[in-house]
């Protein structure tokens, strides 16, 4: 028998708010560009790559790091444990409109490196020294049932012990993260890891 | 070339994001990439960019992209050997 998979935290990045486990624990307002930039600020991330990041990239490095944020999950598991399953619906066309914007004038490497939306998988992996299975989708909207779906798959040929998975979407100032970090553990406020589940908890921040 | 040097600060800083960096925080003659202020791979090809863009300067032999590219002073003695119309603001 496999063991139970639980939600044991999430984070919720939309509409100049982030919440962490359902709870609210930081809004600005602003134009998202000003709303990513005072996150980093807001919880004292040190890591100068950041401000080379496309918005797509510093939305989801910001959203796994308030998620990961005192789950000492870098103590519990080994670099190629925790897989990484993302989707979204713009891909990477937040950056390809401003790459094709610099070609009039010269093309930019450091907004072509990011034109492609798994890059974000890389940026977070990169920070946490992720080495473990990893995929990005695009869907027309969340998808609650391919992700658990794909990720319980994950966890069933024992490929990952747990599983950061969700969804990571920008285009101009629509922006959107949820991000759910699927663990075999039974902690006292773990939902189970269903696609009922999912489904819910992004529909309730709709 | 006090003033292209400063220039020069600005604009990578501007170009490459480098938002926590002031043109103070770098050294005339620090090396730029890895063990100076960290530039990567990418951030060379931005640097080839810029030279065609602000200082219409093609590089045009790529062995010769770590001795210009070593620090501020060593573009700034290429961009100063190699155009005869430097676009520097006073």
């Amino acid at each position: 028998m496999q063991p139970a998979r639980n939600i044991t935290a999430s984070c919720l990045i939309s509409r100049n708010k982030i919440f962490k486990n359902g709870q609210l624990v930081f809004e600005h307002p602003g134009t998202a560009e000003v709303f990513l930039d005072k996150i980093y600020s807001h919880f004292a991330i040190s890591y100068p790559k950041f401000h080379k990041m496309d918005q797509l990239c510093k939305l989801g490095f910001l959203a796994a790091e308030v998620l990961l944020n005192e789950t000492e999950h870098s103590k519990k598991y080994d670099e190629t444990e925790t897989g990484l399953v993302l989707s979204n619906a713009h891909s990477s066309l937040d950056v390809d409109l401003k790459y094709a914007q610099t070609i009039q004038t010269g093309a930019s490497p450091a907004l072509f490196v990011y034109t492609l939306p798994n890059i974000v998988i890389g940026e977070i992996s990169i920070r946490h020294h992720f080495k473990g299975e990893n995929a990005f989708f695009v869907f027309k909207q969340f998808d609650g049932n391919f992700i658990a779906e794909y990720v319980n798959g994950l966890f069933e040929n024992k490929l990952i012990k747990n599983c950061i998975c969700g969804w990571v979407d920008i285009l101009k100032e629509d922006y959107r993260a949820i991000l759910f970090l699927v663990e075999t553990d039974h902690p006292e406020n773990a939902m189970a890891f269903t696609a009922y589940k999912l489904n819910q908890l992004n529909q309730d921040h709709e | 070339m006090n003033n292209l040097i400063q220039k020069l600060k600005e604009q990578i800083i501007e170009r490459l994001n480098l938002k926590d960096l002031k043109p103070a925080d770098i050294g005339d003659d620090q090396p730029l990439f890895v063990e100076g202020i960290g530039l990567d791979s990418i951030d060379a090809l931005e640097l080839i960019v810029l030279l065609q863009q602000e200082y219409n300067i093609k590089l045009s032999n790529a062995e010769d992209g770590p001795r210009v590219f070593h620090s501020i002073r060593t573009m700034a003695d290429y961009i100063t050997a190699n155009s005869g119309a430097v676009k520097v603001s006073p």
